[in-house]
């Protein structure tokens, strides 16, 4: 069997499952299949023209060799060698080298009917002989084969071709090879020849829908026997690194709750949201009618985030990356620096070009290569261009639990239009939105101003108030919105009736102060009343005092006048005296 | 196709046969093969044939699928019959000695 021993770190997982598995190393491939395709034994994968069954295939194969270290065979019905080589060059695998290294083995095998004559019983021993020889030449743990149905169109002798199928695929699981065989989707059953009565292993279906011009790709597991493995359809796409599939595992709302919060890039609104900010990882809408500021918050807050030294993803499906950096340097925010610095990548694209599947998993590619902190979409609305309305709510479903599943914070931009309550996405997603912030136009007085108020933000303390937003040169600003007996005021009304404001106030600051200084005034004259009543008063007093300083004066004097006539008149008045005195 | 019936006369027939090992439709085809050979062809062919079991990388060469096969080598263009040659007119047919009726 299969060397396991080659992939430690998967062993582990295998022995769980039970079943052994060969990794495809197709991104996205392993993980809804749990591990990879069966080991040792066949799966089909099957799907119409230009589905990517080949690519499936030859990827498989060449990662095997490359990334695992298992040799492989490729038997191609369709393409020549020259024709693979050249088909996987551009997926950066050198065909021809790992042919010339003995790790890849391609036999081209040609049924030409017309060069062909049946005369009596035959069997594909020689199939089996080449198969065998490849094998056993490059030490094979991987076969392909694509598309053994060609067999079909190339004998007459089905029965035969039937029976000798059944021993091939029992042939290669006693090889012990895990195998690919591809199968053109048939009416009704999974192949045109009924392939899937030989592979009991695994079906892989390919499906290649068009709808409304947009297409979309689409891969199912529609069996695997002995695991376990996820049953949606799921959307992968093609492009210069090979197939990607989108792993979207079921909608399990178990992400992790980050309670850290980062700047929305406008202080002002930093504090409607409780002083703080977003929560890392939440999902965020900013819903709109058309010019209300939209972009423009989105672009403040990648402004931010970029700041912080963190990544932002910013997918535009209206505007191309050059036009969104020279607009938003109107405002101030210059994103070319962060773009030139790696920190932000603008990605442009119409939503029409693709389905909402492919954009999808357009999106899920991006992240997984640049590994944002922060996605922002603009405007999702767009996006339901590309599907149904149900459809379109539930990929972006799946979107915002992928980010938040990577703790990603995802700010979708919405565009309402007018008609529509504006509490009511186009897309039914606000259920799923955690922090919604809501721009509006309010039309008065011959004006049309923006504001801005925060609808719901789970978990968090966030303002009530309307606030007018406005877009400067530097930037975004908040004012607080005039609320009176008109109603809301915005714009220069705001500014007239805070004019007014200013002077009635102005006024009233003035008769205060002339309130004041009439009261001053009135003080002083007061004290100077009393102040003249106090040196009346004093007047009098010193008055009344010098007075009866007089009449001891001249008491003294009456007294001095007697002794001395006394002392004329005799010395026995003084002992009269002296002793009257005493 | 009524010049070449008449050309066919001269040619020299090189004729390959694929088998896988010894079993009973290679014996057959190896029998029946001879026997037209002897029939239509006296004198002028010449039979090579190649056990693909022995040399497994032969099998390539000629995009050999069926066991087992014949080989038309010349006259070219090259003619591929496979089977074990039981049915005698759709070999005539396959090796281009006689017109489909």
């Amino acid at each position: 069997m299969g060397k396991s021993e080659a992939l430690p770190a998967r062993s582990k997982s295998q022995q769980r499952n039970g079943l052994p598995k060969a990794p495809t190393g197709i991104a996205g491939l392993d993980e809804i299949t749990l591990g990879g395709l069966p080991r040792g034994r066949p799966t089909l994968v099957c799907g119409g023209a230009g589905c990517g069954k080949t690519l499936l295939a030859i990827e498989f194969l060449l990662r095997g060799a490359r990334d695992y270290g298992e040799p492989g065979v490729f038997m191609a019905f369709e393409e020549t060698q020259q024709d693979l080589a050249q088909n996987v060059r551009s997926l950066g695998f050198d065909l021809d080298k790992m042919i010339a290294e003995n790790r890849i083995s391609v036999d081209y095998v040609h049924v030409e009917r017309a060069e062909i004559e049946e005369t009596g019983e035959y069997d594909l021993e020689g199939l089996f002989v080449r198969l065998g020889l490849a094998i056993d030449t490059v030490g094979a743990k991987r076969v392909v084969l694509d598309t053994l149905e060609s067999l079909f169109s190339g004998f007459s002798n089905e029965a035969l071709l039937r029976s000798e199928l059944r021993r091939l695929f029992r042939w290669l699981k006693d090889k012990g090879v895990t195998a690919i065989i591809t199968g053109e989707r048939g009416d009704g059953q999974l192949t045109r020849q009924g392939l899937e009565e030989y592979v009991s292993d695994c079906v892989i279906l390919l499906d290649h829908r068009v709808r409304e011009q947009v297409s979309t790709r689409r891969l199912r597991i529609v069996k695997y026997r002995g695991s376990t493995h996820g049953t949606n359809e799921y959307p992968f796409l093609i492009d210069q690194h090979g197939i990607h599939v989108l792993p979207l595992t079921s909608l399990g709302l178990d992400h992790a709750a980050s309670s850290e919060r980062i700047s929305t890039g406008i202080p002002r609104l930093d504090a409607m949201l409780g002083g703080e900010g977003y929560y890392r990882g939440s999902s965020i809408l900013v819903s709109g009618t058309a010019g209300t500021g939209k972009s423009s918050v989105a672009a403040m807050f990648a402004d931010a985030t970029c700041r912080r030294g963190e990544r932002c993803l910013y997918l535009a499906f209206e505007e191309s990356p050059q036009q969104i950096v020279r607009n938003m340097r109107s405002i101030g925010v210059d994103l070319g620096t962060w773009t030139k610095k790696g920190l932000l990548r603008l990605e442009a694209s119409r939503p029409t070009l693709h389905g909402m599947e492919t954009h999808l998993a357009y999106v899920h590619k991006l992240v997984k290569d640049f590994d944002p902190q922060v996605v922002i979409v603009d405007p999702i609305s767009n996006l339901s261009a590309a599907g149904t309305g149900a459809e379109a709510e539930a990929m972006l479903l799946r979107l915002i639990d992928f980010l938040k599943s990577r703790q990603i914070t995802a700010m979708l931009v919405n565009l309402t239009t007018g008609g529509v309550s504006t509490e009511k996405t186009e897309v039914g997603v606000s259920s799923l939105i955690d922090t919604w912030i809501l721009l509006r136009d309010i039309e008065l007085g011959g004006e049309r101003n923006r504001s801005l108020y925060v609808l719901k933000s789970r978990g968090m303390k966030h303002s009530n108030q309307i606030r007018e937003f406005m877009i400067t040169s530097e930037g975004i600003k908040l004012e607080d919105v005039y609320i009176g007996p008109e109603g809301v005021l915005t714009g220069s009304m705001r500014v007239a009736q805070e004019n007014r404001e200013r002077a009635a106030a102005l006024a009233r600051a003035q008769e205060a102060e002339r309130k004041q200084r009439d009261l001053l005034r009135r003080r002083a004259a007061l004290e100077a009343q009393i102040a003249a009543l106090r040196a009346d008063f004093e007047a009098a007093e010193e008055e009344s005092r010098r007075l009866a300083a007089q009449d001891q004066a001249r008491e003294q004097r009456i007294d001095d006048g007697r002794g001395a006539a006394a002392v004329r008149r005799g010395a026995e008045a003084t002992a009269v005296t002296k002793g009257k005195r005493k | 196709m009524s010049t070449r019936k008449n050309g066919s006369h001269e040619e020299r027939w090189e004729l390959r046969l694929y088998t896988a090992g010894q079993t009973p439709k290679s014996l057959a085809a190896i029998k029946n093969l001879r026997r037209v050979c002897d029939e239509h062809l006296a004198g002028r062919y010449e039979i090579e044939i190649v056990d693909l079991l022995k040399n497994p990388r032969l099998a390539k060469d000629h995009q050999i699928i069926a066991i087992p096969t014949l080989v038309r080598k010349l006259p070219v263009p090259i003619r591929k019959i496979i089977g074990d040659l039981s049915d005698t007119d759709r070999t005539l047919v396959g090796l281009q000695l006689k017109q489909l009726s």
